[in-house]
């Protein structure tokens, strides 16, 4: 499990990153961030990339900053940088919370987050996260640079609205308003394993019932979606057992599963009923 | 086959010369262009820890590392912790504790507490039994070696 | 006797095993290297079932530091690999492995091809250049479909065998109840953490071909080879070093093994194989697939009448040097700890286009266990009587002992059970673990709406087969200590294990002991480590061996201190006066300096303190456990969390209490994952789908539960001196069993659990068809 041989390549400004994605990409050059997806399919030689832009040298990549209604995630930054909230409340813990179920500490200490939306894992958290907050992610080439919303940029398993030639250099996440309520669900085999289905819930309630419902369901499909008959379900009604009970339903519902040798669409539309309502009852707490 | 690159790697705070294809990973290079075969591996896909070292401080799959990326790093391996015929805490504990049998997981999880606990000697157990999670072991079912662990955080925390 | 500075016998003393290994300067395979070695990388089927019409390896060749390309045609002189010792092996012999494939291949991984490169990335990059042609045959997965073709003339059933005794069908037209089960257990095996590696060496200094990183049964190995290969014995030896687990899967003679040995000699460099890890969990041996169609007659009392099973066994592709032994351990060790009168068990042992299998740790045992205890929870619940009480009934009693079963078919013979105190064991175990105080707070969680339950399970299992062992143990003139024994370390402290009992015998510190295993060159005979046999088995010879270097010693000593050798003891390798801390005293080493050749002292003495003995054992021993669950499921997922686990054992004599426990919790977790998490799954058209260590799920310490081991010693057995009967398999035996056991009883369907693992798909889907 050696990998293919490749050119490797160190920029150290990200003009010169996308200078050299603009010229390799043609031949399957990639960018190599934290590596821990990426380094894996090259060991199976899956991937055989030719040459490998790896960015872990470009100091302007590495920063988390929250202000200004957002948290700005550079496409260095690690998965551990979200140990400790990096947010304020809801946001921080939540991401903290979050953050303990992407594979295991080692794992996290590499590992990007913007790295993870450019992989687009239907299991993958922060997808899950991006898509539910409704976060924007900023892919620069060397034909310019654009914002591309993050249900956007997820298009299937696997699969980004990126082009060959892009590099994503960060992501903004908008932070919730004031008063939400968020809560999240998970569930795996073991400890750190991918998710078979997992649900991020957020609202915030307004004169007694439920406003701006946002439930995400990831894991489950071939990428992580907002459940708008979930939200509909929630919309306007007392943040209660009953509720969370309809949304969780409809959340199954609407789903369209993954199948494979081991898990099968009703096992998952149970998963994702008891996860749903598990971080609608979770929420806030 | 691609052309080898010189670059140095330092290792438990000794430089090492060495020229390798780009795609030669950390844990190779350690194993045999710096003849460190302490760090093993299981698994080349980054799941099962063995070959976990210290990059500066923190705790990493040395598989799934290029060589090339860890120039200018501070690397430390299970050859790393001892001082020099001292043994570090969490060497005397685990034979102490028989947190070993047939040793090949043995410095991928001594590696990983020590850059734990030296980090945050004052962990909390929940944290810790977590991030020994990380790590994967055949032969001894954990119990011992949390019990060595959660022994050398205590000895650690005392000094 | 010894005293009590020398007495680490059945003490937790630390292992001489571990300084090396805790600061990284252990000798796995892969830290082996020699001058001009070349690296072997294999090329495997990608199909499970195909006929191969053409191999074209000249791109392969033609890249630079390739150094060579093998097919089959290369090696086409060598038989395939041989098996060890079965009795059955004549008509299992054509379904032997080839070392490269021979114009077929029957399974994902199949060895086609071999490439011998200057180094192993360059050796994969060249393995990807060998172009082969395959034609698709079809393919059979299951070992309960109808049998196919393994080759022209050769049907997939390679044999069908048969365990009997009593009078099955009166039984059952007698009884009051007749239970029936369809029970699975599911493929996995051993997988450690080291993958498999070998080196082949020709020392033309010496005229001898080494294999490197041998382990497990390195005499057994060697012997083995030397057939294959052509050679005199006394020209190839096998050295282990350290090795990263075995589990009973490592170590038995593999293609690679012999591949790397014929091109050490013909291509005159040294050649090594490191397998990685996706090979491992496609190519190494594999276990414990089987379906069980199982019935119980009993009486109204519950107490059974007889046992019938008819066993499809799964031996993927290829029969390797376990002969058919896997699926007669499952039938001769059914009935368990209970008193069965009558007896039938038939095995369909068949061929499937998958990887093959053998011996996994408790071989044959965590399968029948798991039917066994799954069929007496039956008797329960189809009897409304409680689960321990039925067990109760029929175990057999402490004043049966030794207990046969004798099975009707000559070739089988009988087992003879030579002590045990089953009852009193399970009582301590319930006793222990806290089983009706567990009952009663479960029953009120249960009204409270949880799904929690308990699970028991108990089991025999065995260890310490003869005929027969030595060692040679022999003292320098510092009175250091050499034990050379014939045996082999997989990690399981068998240094420490010797070191203690050559201590014991002769009366010295066991840290200065060097142990001696797995060099063929330094004793020509020998068991290595395997079925828990080294203890009892190595360690009697060992133990026996040190008690005639003690007697030669005193012998000598009485002579040089002018006392009685009766009066005499060796304490810390010091003879002196017993009961006499001031009187006159010889160390071991001095004694030694005097025995030396030519030695006046000698007088008409052999000279050498040292001796070679055997303890050959009558027969094999047989230790036995009781396991004890505590679960919980969530419905809303079918998540099982294990809360607690108990793991009884009583192993005769325990010679290090730490090392005992290491084992049991270990094989807990090894049994853990396979109640829980680990498969070998495959799909219609035989691609192995777990071949990655994310996908195959081995339990991390989050999936750990709190295990209490209970070890005793109440039936110490009359087969050796020290009652000895050893631990390696007592941790995973019966952990299928109490899990099941215990999934039932929480969801509160009894025989809803039929498959192993039980996964939370599959225990949702049960819940869903019983309207959860």
């Amino acid at each position: 499990m050696k990998p293919a041989p490749f050119e490797y390549h160190a920029p150290t400004t990200v003009a010169e990153a996308v200078a050299i994605l603009a010229e390799t990409a043609p031949e399957g050059g990639r960018v190599l961030a934290g590596g821990q997806s990426l380094v894996p399919t090259m060991a199976f030689r899956l991937a055989q990339p030719a040459h490998l832009v790896d960015i872990n040298a470009i100091p302007a990549l590495d920063h988390v900053t929250a202000g200004d209604g957002a948290l700005v995630i550079g496409a260095l930054a690690r998965h551990a940088a979200f140990h400790r909230a990096a947010a304020p409340a809801p946001l921080g813990p939540l991401m903290a919370e979050m953050a303990r179920h992407i594979g295991h500490y080692p794992i996290r200490q590499r590992g990007t987050f913007v790295g993870s939306l450019a992989q687009a894992d239907p299991a993958s958290e922060w997808c899950l996260l991006a898509v539910t907050l409704g976060a924007t992610v900023t892919a620069r080439s060397a034909r310019g640079s654009r914002e591309i919303a993050a249900e956007e940029l997820i298009q299937g398993a696997m699969t980004t609205a990126l082009a060959d030639d892009e590099l994503l250099t960060e992501a903004r996440l908008p932070l919730p308003a004031e008063g939400t309520r968020l809560g999240f669900a998970e569930f795996s085999r073991r400890a750190g394993d991918f998710a078979l289905a997992m649900a991020l819930a957020a609202y915030r309630v307004e004169d007694g019932v439920i406003a701006e419902a946002r439930i995400g369901i990831g894991g489950a499909e071939d990428r992580a979606r907002r459940i708008p008959e979930a939200e509909a379900a929630l919309a306007g009604r007392a943040p209660e057992a009953e509720t969370f009970k309809a949304a969780a339903d409809a959340a199954a519902s609407a789903l369209d599963p993954m199948e494979d040798h081991a898990t099968d669409a009703a096992y998952r539309r149970e998963l994702a009923r008891a996860l749903t309502l598990r971080a609608l009852e979770g929420a806030g707490a | 086959m691609t052309a080898k690159r010189d670059i140095t790697l330092n290792l438990n705070g000794r430089d090492f010369a060495i020229g390798v294809e780009p795609r030669r990973t950390l844990a190779d290079a350690i194993r045999d262009e710096c003849g460190l075969t302490g760090t093993h591996q299981g698994c080349e896909h980054g799941v099962c820890g063995t070959c976990t070292v210290l990059l500066d401080g923190e705790p990493v799959r040395s598989c799934l590392m290029f060589a090339v990326q860890a120039e200018g790093k501070r690397i430390r391996t299970v050859e790393g912790l001892a001082d020099g015929d001292t043994l570090h805490p969490l060497q005397e504990s685990f034979m102490k504790h028989h947190a070993l049998q047939c040793g090949y997981c043995t410095p991928g999880f001594l590696v990983l507490a020590a850059g734990l606990l030296e980090k945050d000697p004052g962990i909390g157990d929940q944290e810790l039994r977590e991030a020994l999670s990380s790590n994967l072991c055949r032969c001894t079912g954990y119990a011992a070696i949390l019990k060595a662990v959660r022994a050398a955080a205590e000895a650690m925390r005392g000094r | 006797m010894a005293s009590e500075k020398t007495r680490v016998l059945g003490h937790p003393v630390e292992r001489l095993e571990d300084p090396p290994l805790v600061t990284g300067r252990g000798r796995y395979a892969g830290d082996i290297n020699f001058p001009h070695q070349l690296h072997m990388r294999m090329l495997r089927s990608p199909h499970a079932h195909a006929r191969i019409t053409s191999i074209d390896t000249r791109r392969a060749e033609a890249l630079p530091g390739v150094v060579a390309v093998w097919t089959h045609a290369d090696i086409a002189e060598l038989g395939p690999v041989d098996f060890r010792a079965d009795r059955a092996s004549e008509i299992l012999k054509p379904y032997r492995q080839p070392v490269l494939a021979d114009g077929r291949v029957r399974y994902v991984g199949d060895p086609v091809a071999a490439v011998f490169a200057e180094d192993a990335y360059l050796a994969e990059d060249a393995a990807e250049l060998i172009a082969v042609d395959y034609e698709e045959l079809p393919v059979i997965t299951r070992a309960d479909q109808e049998p196919g073709e393994f080759d022209t003339g050769l049907g997939t059933e390679a044999a069908f065998l048969t365990h009997t005794f009593g009078d099955v069908a009166a039984a059952f037209a007698g009884a009051h109840k007749v239970i029936e089960l369809d029970l699975f257990t599911g493929r996995h095996s051993g997988v450690p953490m080291e993958t498999r590696g070998a080196i082949g060496r020709y020392d033309a200094a010496r005229d001898v071909l080494e294999l490197h990183g041998a382990a497990k049964v390195p005499h057994r190995n060697k012997d083995t080879l030397v057939n294959m290969l052509g050679c005199r014995p006394d020209q190839l030896h096998v050295y282990e070093s350290h090795v990263g687990g075995g589990f009973g899967i490592r170590g038995e003679l593999y293609p690679e093994d012999v591949l790397v040995m014929v091109a050490a000699n013909r291509l005159d460099r040294p050649v090594k194989w490191i397998e990685d890890r996706m090979e491992h969990l496609m190519c190494a041996n594999q276990g414990r697939e089987q379906r069980h169609l199982a019935r119980v007659a009993v009486d109204e009392t519950g107490r059974i009448l007889a046992m019938e099973d008819e066993i499809f066994h799964d031996q993927g592709a290829y029969v390797r040097t376990h002969g058919s032994n896997v699926a007669n351990r499952t039938m001769c060790m059914l009935t368990g700890l209970y008193d069965v009168p009558a007896f039938k068990a038939v095995t369909h042992f068949r061929l499937t286009n998958k990887t093959p299998c053998a011996t996994y740790r408790a071989p044959g045992r965590f399968e029948s266990t798991y039917v066994r205890e799954q069929l007496v929870d039956a008797i329960a619940a189809g009897l409304g009587l409680d689960r321990i009480a039925v067990r109760r009934l029929n175990l057999i009693p402490e004043d049966a002992f030794p207990y046969v079963l004798a099975f009707d078919e000559p070739h089988v013979g009988s087992l003879e059970f030579d002590s045990g105190k089953y009852e009193l064991l399970m009582d301590k175990a319930l006793d222990a673990f806290g089983w009706e105080e567990a009952d009663k707070r479960l029953a009120e969680r249960r009204a409270a709406g949880e799904m929690a339950g308990l699970g028991i399970g108990l089991f025999l299992e065995e260890g310490g087969r003869g005929p027969s062992d030595g060692a040679i143990v022999s003292v320098d003139t510092k009175g250091g200590v050499e034990v050379v024994t014939g045996g082999a370390s997989l990690g399981q402290g068998f240094e420490t294990a010797m070191a203690q009992l050559c201590a014991e015998g002769l009366g010295v510190d066991y840290r200065g002991i060097r142990v001696i295993h797995g060099q063929t060159d330094r004793i020509p005979y020998g068991i290595g480590a395997h079925a828990t046999r080294a203890t009892v088995l190595t360690g009697g010879a060992v133990y026996q061996t040190a008690l005639t270097v003690r007697a030669k010693a005193l012998d000598m000593a009485a002579e040089l201190l002018q006392l009685r050798a009766d009066d005499l003891d060796i304490v810390d390798g010091v003879v002196g006066r017993r009961g006499d801390p001031k009187g006159p005293t010889v160390t071991l080493g001095e004694i030694a300096k005097r025995m030396q050749p030519g030695s006046k002292a000698l007088g008409g003495r052999a000279p050498g303190l040292s001796a070679e003995d055997f303890f050959n054992p009558t027969d094999t021993v047989f230790p036995y456990g009781v396991h004890l669950a505590q679960v919980c499921v969530d419905p809303g997922t079918g998540g099982i969390t294990v809360e607690r686990f108990m793991v009884a054992y009583d192993v005769g004599r325990a010679v290090n209490p730490a090392m005992v426990e290491g084992q049991l919790v270990g094989g807990c977790m090894q049994g853990l994952g396979g109640a829980l998490y680990e498969e070998f799954a495959y799909d219609e058209r035989g691609q192995p789908l777990a071949v990655t260590l994310a996908d195959y799920l081995l339990p991390t310490m989050g999936e750990a539960p709190d295990i209490q081991c209970l070890v005793t010693e109440d039936a110490p057995s009359p087969l050796n001196p020290l009652g000895m009967k050893s631990a390696g398999e007592g941790g995973i035996n019966g952990v299928g069993a109490a899990i099941a056991s215990a999934v039932n009883d929480a969801i509160g369907i009894p025989g809803a659990v039929t498959q192993l693992p039980i996964t939370p798909q599959r225990l949702r889907a049960i819940l869903r068809r019983a309207g959860r």
